[in-house]
């Protein structure tokens, strides 16, 4: 069979969704922050939630989400988001609403805003995406940083005597008893990127149900700011990351696991 | 005997070369190509289209979305 004859629109299984605009993403190549964006937006579409569907921006690397997710969506200052999505679905208790924060947005400056919408339970979605460092601004040390990794402000490694140890916010959220459900998964392959999207489908449901708070983390790579090429990045994000911040359900239906 | 043939196309302006579907790829179909875009970034082609079974592992894991897979099924 020739390939024209293959690649034909009726035998398309897998393509861009209509949820993502065509504006060239602004991410580094390799970047996590791509397919998470597009993961929760093939949620959205497949769902069919889109008309009922409001997002929340953050600022950091994901601040420019508005342009490249095609639903109605805001933008909040430096780690406020959960608290205007709070407003948001306090006005409109039927809409779907959601934030896409970053690390150095939720875990640094938002930890506040963060921890005090988890307690309230209020029902909405967090999508959290871990990279370990401040992206956007030049690879500084963020919350989450690993022990002994580098980053520009720590250049000869974090030293947990003087900078603390990485801050495991999805763990501690999932203490608080407003939180119905978090997860913790990664986006680098297609099989953990499969799981991450019912995940965040699993999210979107709960939201539909009134259930309460959702959070998803998906711990990504910034290969930029490791210095690495993607592929490398992957790998050390697998060997280095995945031990501290371990993938899987933690919080499901209100129970932890 | 049914089998499934697939076939990727590549948006090759939207392509920023990351290589991560080549490791993802079973049937090692991918290759990065020796010419460049118009962002100077080598793009992802099939290099081995026979193989190809449309299992869409590539195009979930494009951060770019820039890999639109198709798939039929063939009788033998």
């Amino acid at each position: 069979m020739e390939l024209i004859d293959i690649i034909r629109p009726e035998n398309q299984v897998f393509c861009k969704t209509k949820l993502m605009t065509d504006i060239p993403l602004s991410y580094c190549p390799g970047c996590g922050h791509g397919t998470a964006h597009n993961i929760v937006m093939e949620v959205i579409d497949e769902m069919g939630i889109v008309e009922d569907t409001i997002g929340v921006a953050p600022v950091g690397c994901s601040v420019l989400a508005y342009d490249f997710m095609n639903i109605d969506i805001t933008q909040a200052a430096h780690g406020r988001a959960p608290a205007v999505a709070t407003a948001i679905s306090r006005i409109w208790p039927e809409k779907y609403v959601f934030t896409y924060q970053g690390d150095g947005d939720l875990a640094a400056i938002g930890t506040g805003e963060t921890i005090h919408a988890c307690n309230r339970g209020e029902n909405i979605v967090i999508v959290f995406v871990n990279n370990g460092i401040y992206g956007m601004t030049g690879g500084q040390m963020a919350p989450t940083t690993l022990p002994n990794m580098p980053s520009s402000t720590s250049p000869y490694g974090r030293d947990t005597t003087t900078m603390g140890f990485p801050l495991k916010m999805t763990e501690l959220v999932a203490n608080l008893p407003g939180v119905y459900f978090v997860s913790r998964q990664s986006v680098h392959t297609h099989k953990h990127a499969r799981k991450a999207k019912k995940a965040i489908e699993k999210a979107f449901e709960n939201t539909r149900l009134k259930k309460g708070l959702s959070f998803v983390e998906i711990v990504s790579n910034c290969n930029s700011g490791w210095k690495m090429t993607p592929i490398e990045s992957n790998i050390w994000m697998e060997e280095n990351m995945f031990p501290y911040f371990p993938l899987g359900d933690i919080k499901v239906d209100g129970i932890l696991k | 005997m049914a089998k499934v043939k697939g076939a990727i196309v590549v948006d090759t302006e939207a392509c920023k070369g990351c290589e991560v579907c080549i490791p993802v790829c079973l049937d090692n179909v991918i290759s990065m190509s020796t010419e460049v875009n118009r962002k100077g970034y080598h793009y992802a082609y099939m290099s081995n289209p026979e193989a190809c079974t449309g299992c869409t592992n590539c195009g979930v894991v494009c951060p770019d979305r820039a890999i639109s897979v198709y798939r039929v099924k063939v009788s033998v």
